[in-house]
Protein backbone atom coordinates (compact mmCIF):
# COMPACT_ATOMS: atom_id res chain seq x y z
CA UNK A 1 0.00 0.00 0.00
CA UNK A 2 1.44 3.35 -0.96
CA UNK A 3 1.87 5.81 1.85
CA UNK A 4 -0.06 9.05 1.57
CA UNK A 5 0.99 10.60 4.78
CA UNK A 6 3.96 9.98 7.01
CA UNK A 7 4.02 11.78 10.34
CA UNK A 8 6.76 11.32 12.86
CA UNK A 9 7.13 12.98 16.25
CA UNK A 10 4.66 15.77 15.56
CA UNK A 11 4.64 18.42 18.27
CA UNK A 12 2.35 21.41 18.46
CA UNK A 13 2.41 24.24 20.96
CA UNK A 14 -0.17 27.01 20.87
CA UNK A 15 1.20 30.51 21.25
CA UNK A 16 1.60 31.39 24.93
CA UNK A 17 0.72 27.91 26.16
CA UNK A 18 2.90 26.39 28.85
CA UNK A 19 2.58 22.82 27.59
CA UNK A 20 2.48 21.30 24.16
CA UNK A 21 -1.04 20.44 22.94
CA UNK A 22 0.30 17.55 20.87
CA UNK A 23 3.34 15.66 22.10
CA UNK A 24 5.20 13.38 19.74
CA UNK A 25 2.45 11.92 17.56
CA UNK A 26 3.60 9.52 14.83
CA UNK A 27 1.56 7.59 12.29
CA UNK A 28 1.40 6.71 8.63
CA UNK A 29 -1.64 6.63 6.43
CA UNK A 30 -2.23 4.73 3.20
CA UNK A 31 -5.39 4.69 1.15
CA UNK A 32 -7.37 3.66 4.16
CA UNK A 33 -9.71 5.06 6.77
CA UNK A 34 -7.98 6.05 9.96
CA UNK A 35 -9.90 7.11 13.05
CA UNK A 36 -8.53 9.39 15.75
CA UNK A 37 -10.52 9.24 18.99
CA UNK A 38 -10.10 10.92 22.32
CA UNK A 39 -11.82 13.29 24.70
CA UNK A 40 -12.14 17.01 24.21
CA UNK A 41 -8.76 18.55 24.77
CA UNK A 42 -6.84 15.43 23.81
CA UNK A 43 -5.38 17.16 20.76
CA UNK A 44 -7.14 15.14 18.07
CA UNK A 45 -8.51 18.14 16.15
CA UNK A 46 -5.22 19.95 16.56
CA UNK A 47 -3.47 17.12 14.71
CA UNK A 48 -5.99 17.39 11.86
CA UNK A 49 -5.58 21.11 11.58
CA UNK A 50 -1.80 20.92 11.75
CA UNK A 51 -1.77 18.69 8.67
CA UNK A 52 -3.48 21.46 6.71
CA UNK A 53 -1.39 24.08 8.53
CA UNK A 54 -4.51 25.80 9.78
CA UNK A 55 -3.06 26.82 13.12
CA UNK A 56 -1.89 30.42 12.97
CA UNK A 57 0.18 31.33 15.98
CA UNK A 58 1.01 27.76 16.91
CA UNK A 59 4.47 26.26 16.64
CA UNK A 60 4.51 23.01 14.71
CA UNK A 61 7.60 20.83 14.73
CA UNK A 62 8.05 17.32 13.44
CA UNK A 63 10.85 14.96 12.51
CA UNK A 64 8.85 14.11 9.43
CA UNK A 65 5.63 15.50 7.99
CA UNK A 66 5.38 14.16 4.48
CA UNK A 67 2.27 14.23 2.34
CA UNK A 68 2.83 12.22 -0.85
CA UNK A 69 5.83 13.90 -2.52
CA UNK A 70 5.88 17.08 -0.45
CA UNK A 71 7.38 17.95 2.89
CA UNK A 72 4.66 19.94 4.65
CA UNK A 73 7.08 21.53 7.11
CA UNK A 74 8.90 23.32 4.29
CA UNK A 75 5.90 24.69 2.43
CA UNK A 76 5.12 28.40 2.43
CA UNK A 77 1.59 29.65 2.93
CA UNK A 78 1.43 30.35 -0.81
CA UNK A 79 2.31 26.78 -1.67
CA UNK A 80 -0.11 25.48 0.96
CA UNK A 81 -2.96 27.17 -0.92
CA UNK A 82 -2.36 24.78 -3.81
CA UNK A 83 -2.60 21.80 -1.50
CA UNK A 84 -5.57 22.83 0.63
CA UNK A 85 -8.86 21.88 -0.95
CA UNK A 86 -7.12 20.42 -3.97
CA UNK A 87 -5.07 17.52 -2.66
CA UNK A 88 -6.07 17.54 0.99
CA UNK A 89 -9.36 18.84 2.32
CA UNK A 90 -11.26 19.01 5.55
CA UNK A 91 -14.89 18.42 6.49
CA UNK A 92 -15.88 20.29 9.63
CA UNK A 93 -18.37 19.50 12.32
CA UNK A 94 -21.28 21.81 11.79
CA UNK A 95 -22.44 22.91 8.32
CA UNK A 96 -24.34 25.78 9.96
CA UNK A 97 -21.06 27.41 10.86
CA UNK A 98 -18.85 26.27 8.02
CA UNK A 99 -20.94 27.42 5.06
CA UNK A 100 -21.08 31.11 4.19
CA UNK A 101 -24.62 32.16 5.19
CA UNK A 102 -25.02 34.84 2.51
CA UNK A 103 -23.92 32.87 -0.55
CA UNK A 104 -25.87 30.24 -2.47
CA UNK A 105 -24.61 26.80 -1.57
CA UNK A 106 -24.05 25.82 -5.22
CA UNK A 107 -21.73 28.78 -5.79
CA UNK A 108 -19.76 27.78 -2.73
CA UNK A 109 -19.36 24.25 -4.03
CA UNK A 110 -18.33 25.28 -7.53
CA UNK A 111 -15.84 27.79 -6.11
CA UNK A 112 -13.65 24.84 -5.11
CA UNK A 113 -13.42 23.81 -8.73
CA UNK A 114 -12.96 27.31 -10.11
CA UNK A 115 -10.14 27.94 -7.70
CA UNK A 116 -8.14 24.89 -8.53
CA UNK A 117 -8.79 24.25 -12.23
CA UNK A 118 -8.76 26.43 -15.31
CA UNK A 119 -12.32 26.26 -16.50
CA UNK A 120 -15.41 28.26 -17.30
CA UNK A 121 -18.06 29.04 -14.70
CA UNK A 122 -20.43 26.87 -16.63
CA UNK A 123 -18.15 23.86 -16.43
CA UNK A 124 -17.60 24.39 -12.70
CA UNK A 125 -21.35 24.58 -12.23
CA UNK A 126 -21.86 21.31 -14.05
CA UNK A 127 -19.17 19.63 -12.00
CA UNK A 128 -20.77 20.92 -8.82
CA UNK A 129 -24.22 19.69 -9.86
CA UNK A 130 -22.85 16.25 -10.66
CA UNK A 131 -21.13 16.16 -7.29
CA UNK A 132 -24.31 17.21 -5.47
CA UNK A 133 -26.01 14.31 -7.19
CA UNK A 134 -23.20 11.99 -6.10
CA UNK A 135 -23.90 12.87 -2.45
CA UNK A 136 -27.51 11.79 -3.08
CA UNK A 137 -29.17 15.17 -3.18
CA UNK A 138 -32.37 14.52 -5.08
CA UNK A 139 -32.95 17.85 -6.79
CA UNK A 140 -29.45 19.32 -7.26
CA UNK A 141 -30.63 22.21 -9.47
CA UNK A 142 -32.93 23.47 -6.75
CA UNK A 143 -30.47 22.92 -3.90
CA UNK A 144 -27.75 24.67 -5.93
CA UNK A 145 -29.75 27.90 -5.73
CA UNK A 146 -30.56 27.65 -2.02
CA UNK A 147 -28.90 29.45 0.86
CA UNK A 148 -27.44 27.56 3.82
CA UNK A 149 -30.35 28.45 6.13
CA UNK A 150 -32.76 26.78 3.71
CA UNK A 151 -31.17 23.35 3.94
CA UNK A 152 -31.34 20.88 6.82
CA UNK A 153 -28.32 19.80 8.85
CA UNK A 154 -27.95 16.48 7.02
CA UNK A 155 -28.26 18.18 3.65
CA UNK A 156 -25.76 20.84 4.71
CA UNK A 157 -23.23 18.20 5.66
CA UNK A 158 -23.72 16.44 2.30
CA UNK A 159 -23.08 19.77 0.59
CA UNK A 160 -19.85 20.08 2.62
CA UNK A 161 -18.83 16.61 1.52
CA UNK A 162 -19.57 17.51 -2.13
CA UNK A 163 -17.49 20.65 -1.78
CA UNK A 164 -14.55 18.84 -0.24
CA UNK A 165 -14.51 15.96 -2.72
CA UNK A 166 -15.09 18.05 -5.85
CA UNK A 167 -11.42 18.70 -6.52
CA UNK A 168 -10.75 14.98 -6.13
CA UNK A 169 -8.30 15.18 -3.22
CA UNK A 170 -6.11 12.29 -2.12
CA UNK A 171 -6.68 12.87 1.55
CA UNK A 172 -9.80 14.01 3.39
CA UNK A 173 -9.77 14.94 7.06
CA UNK A 174 -13.23 14.77 8.62
CA UNK A 175 -13.40 16.48 12.00
CA UNK A 176 -16.50 15.21 13.83
CA UNK A 177 -18.43 15.15 10.55
CA UNK A 178 -21.69 13.90 12.02
CA UNK A 179 -21.71 15.00 15.66
CA UNK A 180 -24.22 17.76 14.93
CA UNK A 181 -26.65 15.41 13.14
CA UNK A 182 -29.55 13.24 14.29
CA UNK A 183 -28.94 9.52 14.54
CA UNK A 184 -31.15 8.66 11.57
CA UNK A 185 -29.43 11.19 9.32
CA UNK A 186 -25.98 10.38 10.68
CA UNK A 187 -25.88 6.92 9.15
CA UNK A 188 -26.98 8.16 5.72
CA UNK A 189 -24.30 10.84 5.66
CA UNK A 190 -21.63 8.41 6.85
CA UNK A 191 -22.61 5.87 4.19
CA UNK A 192 -22.36 8.49 1.46
CA UNK A 193 -18.95 9.62 2.70
CA UNK A 194 -17.80 6.04 3.08
CA UNK A 195 -18.82 5.05 -0.47
CA UNK A 196 -17.18 8.06 -2.08
CA UNK A 197 -13.98 7.60 -0.13
CA UNK A 198 -13.73 3.92 -1.00
CA UNK A 199 -14.65 4.22 -4.66
CA UNK A 200 -12.16 6.98 -5.27
CA UNK A 201 -9.44 5.44 -3.18
CA UNK A 202 -9.15 8.50 -0.97
CA UNK A 203 -7.31 8.36 2.33
CA UNK A 204 -9.60 9.40 5.19
CA UNK A 205 -8.78 10.62 8.66
CA UNK A 206 -11.91 10.58 10.80
CA UNK A 207 -11.58 12.61 13.99
CA UNK A 208 -14.27 11.80 16.52
CA UNK A 209 -15.05 11.29 20.17
CA UNK A 210 -17.50 8.57 19.23
CA UNK A 211 -16.16 5.04 19.58
CA UNK A 212 -19.12 3.52 17.75
CA UNK A 213 -18.50 5.67 14.75
CA UNK A 214 -14.81 4.86 14.32
CA UNK A 215 -15.49 1.22 15.00
CA UNK A 216 -17.95 1.05 12.12
CA UNK A 217 -16.38 3.40 9.61
CA UNK A 218 -12.63 3.09 10.01
CA UNK A 219 -9.96 0.48 9.35
CA UNK A 220 -7.54 1.57 12.04
CA UNK A 221 -7.93 3.70 15.14
CA UNK A 222 -5.50 5.90 17.04
CA UNK A 223 -6.51 6.62 20.60
CA UNK A 224 -5.25 9.94 21.94
CA UNK A 225 -4.96 11.11 25.51
CA UNK A 226 -3.44 14.40 26.63
CA UNK A 227 -1.71 15.06 23.33
CA UNK A 228 -0.24 11.60 22.87
CA UNK A 229 -1.25 8.47 21.02
CA UNK A 230 -1.71 5.88 23.76
CA UNK A 231 -2.70 3.02 21.49
CA UNK A 232 -3.19 2.09 17.82
CA UNK A 233 -5.63 -0.66 16.98
CA UNK A 234 -7.47 -2.24 14.10
CA UNK A 235 -11.08 -1.02 14.34
CA UNK A 236 -12.30 -4.60 14.68
CA UNK A 237 -9.96 -5.19 17.61
CA UNK A 238 -11.17 -2.21 19.61
CA UNK A 239 -12.82 -4.56 22.07
CA UNK A 240 -9.40 -6.10 22.74
CA UNK A 241 -7.77 -2.78 23.60
CA UNK A 242 -5.03 -3.02 26.18
CA UNK A 243 -4.38 0.49 27.38
CA UNK A 244 -6.41 1.21 30.53
CA UNK A 245 -7.60 4.51 29.06
CA UNK A 246 -9.12 2.85 25.98
CA UNK A 247 -10.65 0.16 28.12
CA UNK A 248 -12.06 2.80 30.43
CA UNK A 249 -13.64 4.68 27.53
CA UNK A 250 -15.26 1.51 26.23
CA UNK A 251 -16.61 0.58 29.64
CA UNK A 252 -18.00 4.06 30.29
CA UNK A 253 -20.38 3.82 27.34
CA UNK A 254 -23.98 2.98 28.06
CA UNK A 255 -25.14 0.20 25.75
CA UNK A 256 -28.51 -0.80 24.42
CA UNK A 257 -29.59 -3.92 26.25
CA UNK A 258 -26.77 -3.52 28.76
CA UNK A 259 -27.16 -4.09 32.49
CA UNK A 260 -28.32 -0.98 34.28
CA UNK A 261 -25.57 -1.18 36.83
CA UNK A 262 -23.69 2.08 37.40
CA UNK A 263 -21.33 2.75 34.49
CA UNK A 264 -17.69 2.35 35.21
CA UNK A 265 -15.95 5.66 35.59
CA UNK A 266 -12.56 6.44 34.16
CA UNK A 267 -9.86 6.38 36.79
CA UNK A 268 -7.29 8.72 35.33
CA UNK A 269 -3.76 7.71 36.22
CA UNK A 270 -1.10 10.40 36.42
CA UNK A 271 1.38 8.17 34.60
CA UNK A 272 -0.75 8.42 31.43
CA UNK A 273 0.37 12.02 31.25
CA UNK A 274 4.05 11.15 31.27
CA UNK A 275 5.65 11.23 27.92
CA UNK A 276 6.38 7.81 26.49
CA UNK A 277 9.39 7.63 24.26
CA UNK B 1 -41.47 13.01 47.39
CA UNK B 2 -42.41 11.65 43.95
CA UNK B 3 -44.95 13.37 41.78
CA UNK B 4 -46.75 12.32 38.63
CA UNK B 5 -46.88 14.46 35.51
CA UNK B 6 -49.88 14.45 33.21
CA UNK B 7 -49.75 16.36 29.98
CA UNK B 8 -53.01 16.42 28.08
CA UNK B 9 -53.55 17.88 24.62
CA UNK B 10 -50.68 20.36 24.98
CA UNK B 11 -50.38 22.68 22.01
CA UNK B 12 -48.40 25.82 21.40
CA UNK B 13 -48.26 28.37 18.61
CA UNK B 14 -45.22 30.52 17.95
CA UNK B 15 -45.67 33.78 16.04
CA UNK B 16 -48.96 35.34 15.08
CA UNK B 17 -51.07 36.03 12.02
CA UNK B 18 -50.14 34.29 8.78
CA UNK B 19 -46.68 33.39 10.09
CA UNK B 20 -48.01 31.51 13.09
CA UNK B 21 -46.55 28.05 13.47
CA UNK B 22 -48.25 25.41 15.54
CA UNK B 23 -45.24 23.65 17.07
CA UNK B 24 -46.98 21.10 19.23
CA UNK B 25 -50.28 20.04 17.73
CA UNK B 26 -51.59 18.25 20.81
CA UNK B 27 -49.19 16.25 22.92
CA UNK B 28 -50.37 13.93 25.67
CA UNK B 29 -48.05 12.00 27.96
CA UNK B 30 -48.49 10.53 31.41
CA UNK B 31 -45.47 10.06 33.67
CA UNK B 32 -45.78 7.95 36.82
CA UNK B 33 -44.39 9.13 40.16
CA UNK B 34 -40.73 8.15 40.44
CA UNK B 35 -40.46 7.20 36.78
CA UNK B 36 -37.67 8.20 34.43
CA UNK B 37 -39.40 9.12 31.20
CA UNK B 38 -37.42 9.79 28.02
CA UNK B 39 -38.25 12.09 25.13
CA UNK B 40 -36.43 11.29 21.91
CA UNK B 41 -36.76 12.49 18.33
CA UNK B 42 -34.89 14.49 15.75
CA UNK B 43 -33.94 18.11 16.28
CA UNK B 44 -36.93 20.38 15.86
CA UNK B 45 -39.42 17.71 16.90
CA UNK B 46 -40.47 19.67 19.98
CA UNK B 47 -38.79 17.66 22.74
CA UNK B 48 -37.30 20.63 24.55
CA UNK B 49 -40.46 22.69 23.99
CA UNK B 50 -42.43 20.13 25.99
CA UNK B 51 -40.01 20.60 28.92
CA UNK B 52 -40.23 24.37 28.65
CA UNK B 53 -44.01 24.17 28.74
CA UNK B 54 -44.06 21.89 31.77
CA UNK B 55 -41.67 24.19 33.61
CA UNK B 56 -43.66 27.28 32.51
CA UNK B 57 -40.52 28.84 31.02
CA UNK B 58 -42.79 29.12 28.01
CA UNK B 59 -46.27 29.84 29.34
CA UNK B 60 -48.50 30.66 26.36
CA UNK B 61 -49.53 27.10 25.66
CA UNK B 62 -52.99 25.58 25.58
CA UNK B 63 -54.07 22.32 27.09
CA UNK B 64 -53.60 20.82 30.51
CA UNK B 65 -50.47 20.05 32.47
CA UNK B 66 -50.87 18.55 35.90
CA UNK B 67 -48.05 17.88 38.33
CA UNK B 68 -48.97 15.60 41.21
CA UNK B 69 -52.60 16.03 40.17
CA UNK B 70 -52.56 19.85 40.36
CA UNK B 71 -52.81 22.12 37.35
CA UNK B 72 -49.38 23.66 36.88
CA UNK B 73 -50.89 27.09 36.16
CA UNK B 74 -52.55 27.08 39.56
CA UNK B 75 -49.42 26.25 41.52
CA UNK B 76 -47.96 29.52 42.89
CA UNK B 77 -44.55 30.45 41.46
CA UNK B 78 -42.58 29.77 44.62
CA UNK B 79 -44.12 26.40 45.17
CA UNK B 80 -43.71 25.51 41.52
CA UNK B 81 -39.99 26.20 41.72
CA UNK B 82 -39.74 24.02 44.80
CA UNK B 83 -41.55 21.23 42.94
CA UNK B 84 -39.76 21.18 39.63
CA UNK B 85 -36.33 22.22 38.42
CA UNK B 86 -34.58 22.01 35.11
CA UNK B 87 -31.04 21.04 34.04
CA UNK B 88 -29.96 22.42 30.69
CA UNK B 89 -27.88 20.97 27.93
CA UNK B 90 -24.85 23.17 27.84
CA UNK B 91 -23.06 23.59 31.15
CA UNK B 92 -20.91 26.28 29.53
CA UNK B 93 -23.93 28.44 28.76
CA UNK B 94 -26.12 27.81 31.77
CA UNK B 95 -23.83 29.15 34.52
CA UNK B 96 -23.16 32.86 34.91
CA UNK B 97 -19.43 33.35 34.20
CA UNK B 98 -19.02 36.05 36.86
CA UNK B 99 -20.84 34.28 39.67
CA UNK B 100 -19.12 31.91 42.03
CA UNK B 101 -20.68 28.54 42.79
CA UNK B 102 -21.65 29.95 46.18
CA UNK B 103 -23.60 32.80 44.57
CA UNK B 104 -25.31 30.41 42.16
CA UNK B 105 -26.44 28.12 44.95
CA UNK B 106 -27.24 30.90 47.41
CA UNK B 107 -29.65 32.81 45.20
CA UNK B 108 -32.52 30.28 45.24
CA UNK B 109 -32.18 29.97 49.02
CA UNK B 110 -32.43 33.73 49.47
CA UNK B 111 -35.40 34.02 47.10
CA UNK B 112 -37.25 31.28 48.93
CA UNK B 113 -36.20 32.62 52.35
CA UNK B 114 -34.85 29.28 53.49
CA UNK B 115 -32.61 29.03 56.55
CA UNK B 116 -29.50 26.91 57.24
CA UNK B 117 -28.14 28.24 53.98
CA UNK B 118 -24.51 27.26 54.53
CA UNK B 119 -25.63 23.76 55.49
CA UNK B 120 -27.89 23.36 52.49
CA UNK B 121 -25.19 24.53 50.11
CA UNK B 122 -22.69 22.10 51.60
CA UNK B 123 -25.18 19.29 51.32
CA UNK B 124 -26.07 20.08 47.69
CA UNK B 125 -22.45 20.20 46.61
CA UNK B 126 -21.60 17.00 48.48
CA UNK B 127 -24.64 15.32 46.91
CA UNK B 128 -23.26 15.91 43.44
CA UNK B 129 -19.87 14.50 44.47
CA UNK B 130 -17.80 17.67 44.69
CA UNK B 131 -15.70 18.87 47.63
CA UNK B 132 -17.10 21.75 49.70
CA UNK B 133 -14.12 23.91 48.74
CA UNK B 134 -15.62 24.16 45.23
CA UNK B 135 -18.18 26.63 46.59
CA UNK B 136 -15.67 29.41 46.09
CA UNK B 137 -14.81 28.57 42.50
CA UNK B 138 -15.98 30.33 39.37
CA UNK B 139 -17.24 28.48 36.28
CA UNK B 140 -13.99 28.99 34.35
CA UNK B 141 -12.18 27.08 37.10
CA UNK B 142 -14.36 24.03 36.50
CA UNK B 143 -14.34 21.34 33.82
CA UNK B 144 -17.43 20.60 31.74
CA UNK B 145 -18.46 17.69 33.93
CA UNK B 146 -17.96 19.71 37.11
CA UNK B 147 -20.07 22.53 35.69
CA UNK B 148 -22.87 20.12 34.90
CA UNK B 149 -22.62 18.87 38.50
CA UNK B 150 -23.03 22.45 39.70
CA UNK B 151 -26.06 22.88 37.42
CA UNK B 152 -27.52 19.74 38.99
CA UNK B 153 -26.68 21.00 42.50
CA UNK B 154 -28.49 24.24 41.66
CA UNK B 155 -31.53 22.21 40.63
CA UNK B 156 -31.35 20.13 43.81
CA UNK B 157 -30.94 22.90 46.32
CA UNK B 158 -34.68 23.62 46.60
CA UNK B 159 -35.30 19.91 47.09
CA UNK B 160 -37.71 19.49 44.16
CA UNK B 161 -39.46 16.24 43.32
CA UNK B 162 -39.46 16.56 39.53
CA UNK B 163 -36.32 17.15 37.48
CA UNK B 164 -36.58 18.14 33.82
CA UNK B 165 -33.35 17.16 32.09
CA UNK B 166 -32.71 18.71 28.69
CA UNK B 167 -29.91 16.67 27.09
CA UNK B 168 -27.90 16.76 30.32
CA UNK B 169 -24.92 14.86 28.90
CA UNK B 170 -24.79 15.55 25.18
CA UNK B 171 -22.16 18.26 25.53
CA UNK B 172 -19.91 15.96 27.57
CA UNK B 173 -17.35 13.27 26.75
CA UNK B 174 -18.30 9.61 27.20
CA UNK B 175 -16.23 9.23 30.34
CA UNK B 176 -17.78 12.32 31.90
CA UNK B 177 -21.25 11.34 30.72
CA UNK B 178 -20.87 8.11 32.69
CA UNK B 179 -20.21 10.09 35.88
CA UNK B 180 -23.26 12.31 35.39
CA UNK B 181 -25.57 9.41 34.51
CA UNK B 182 -24.40 7.52 37.58
CA UNK B 183 -25.02 10.61 39.68
CA UNK B 184 -28.55 11.05 38.31
CA UNK B 185 -29.33 7.40 38.89
CA UNK B 186 -28.03 7.44 42.45
CA UNK B 187 -30.06 10.56 43.27
CA UNK B 188 -33.19 8.94 41.90
CA UNK B 189 -32.62 5.81 43.97
CA UNK B 190 -32.08 7.89 47.11
CA UNK B 191 -34.77 10.52 46.69
CA UNK B 192 -37.36 8.98 44.37
CA UNK B 193 -37.20 11.84 41.87
CA UNK B 194 -39.38 11.83 38.80
CA UNK B 195 -37.25 12.55 35.73
CA UNK B 196 -38.30 13.67 32.30
CA UNK B 197 -35.22 13.46 30.14
CA UNK B 198 -34.74 14.77 26.62
CA UNK B 199 -31.99 13.03 24.72
CA UNK B 200 -31.11 11.89 21.23
CA UNK B 201 -29.09 8.91 22.37
CA UNK B 202 -31.10 5.71 22.70
CA UNK B 203 -28.25 4.02 24.56
CA UNK B 204 -28.72 6.64 27.29
CA UNK B 205 -32.49 6.04 27.23
CA UNK B 206 -31.91 2.33 27.53
CA UNK B 207 -29.60 2.89 30.46
CA UNK B 208 -31.72 5.42 32.35
CA UNK B 209 -35.38 5.41 31.40
CA UNK B 210 -38.33 3.15 32.14
CA UNK B 211 -40.37 4.34 29.17
CA UNK B 212 -39.82 6.85 26.41
CA UNK B 213 -41.82 8.77 23.83
CA UNK B 214 -40.63 9.10 20.25
CA UNK B 215 -41.54 12.55 18.94
CA UNK B 216 -41.95 13.51 15.31
CA UNK B 217 -42.91 16.99 14.11
CA UNK B 218 -44.32 17.95 17.49
CA UNK B 219 -46.40 14.85 17.94
CA UNK B 220 -45.80 11.81 20.06
CA UNK B 221 -45.41 9.08 17.48
CA UNK B 222 -45.19 6.26 19.97
CA UNK B 223 -44.58 5.59 23.65
CA UNK B 224 -42.38 2.56 24.21
CA UNK B 225 -41.03 0.70 27.22
CA UNK B 226 -37.28 0.49 27.54
CA UNK B 227 -37.27 -3.21 26.61
CA UNK B 228 -38.61 -2.39 23.15
CA UNK B 229 -35.25 -0.96 22.05
CA UNK B 230 -33.06 -4.04 21.92
CA UNK B 231 -35.40 -6.02 19.65
CA UNK B 232 -36.84 -2.97 17.87
CA UNK B 233 -40.45 -3.60 18.79
CA UNK B 234 -41.57 -0.14 17.67
CA UNK B 235 -44.60 -0.13 15.38
CA UNK B 236 -44.70 3.47 14.17
CA UNK B 237 -42.57 3.73 10.99
CA UNK B 238 -40.47 6.66 12.23
CA UNK B 239 -39.94 5.10 15.65
CA UNK B 240 -38.81 1.89 13.92
CA UNK B 241 -36.41 3.86 11.76
CA UNK B 242 -34.98 5.69 14.76
CA UNK B 243 -34.53 2.58 16.87
CA UNK B 244 -33.19 0.69 13.85
CA UNK B 245 -30.65 3.43 13.11
CA UNK B 246 -29.50 3.46 16.71
CA UNK B 247 -29.07 -0.29 16.72
CA UNK B 248 -27.21 -0.16 13.40
CA UNK B 249 -25.00 2.54 14.83
CA UNK B 250 -23.97 0.28 17.67
CA UNK B 251 -23.93 -2.41 14.96
CA UNK B 252 -20.61 -4.14 14.67
CA UNK B 253 -20.28 -4.62 18.36
CA UNK B 254 -23.68 -6.27 18.66
CA UNK B 255 -22.87 -8.64 15.83
CA UNK B 256 -19.74 -9.69 17.63
CA UNK B 257 -21.79 -10.40 20.69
Amino acid sequence: MDTLLDVSNLRIRYGGAAREAVRGVSFTLGRERLGIVGESGSGKSTVGRALLKLLPGATITADRLRFEDVDLTLLSEREMLKIRGRRMSMILQDPKFSLNPIRRVGDQVSETYLRHFRCSRREARERALAMLEAVKIRDPERVYRQYPHEVSGGMGQRIMIAMMLLADPDLVIADEPTSALDVTVRLQVLDILDNLVRNRGIGLIMISHDLNLVRNFCDRVLIMYAGQVVETLKAGDLERAEHPYTRGLLAAQPRIGGPRAPLSVLDRKPEWLEENA
Amino acid sequence: MSVSVDVHDLSIVFGSGPQAVRVLPGVSIAVQPGECFGLVGESGSGKSTVLRCISMLTDFWQGEIRIGGRFVREIPLGERCRTLQMVFQDPYGSLHPRQSVRTVLHEPLAIHKLDDREDRMRRAITDVGLPVSFLDRFPHQLSGGQRQRIAIARALILEPSLLLLDEPTSALDVSVQAEILNLLQRLRDERGFTYIMVTHDLAVVDHMCDRFAVMLLGEVAEVLPRDAIAGNQATHPYARELVGASLAYEGTRRAQG
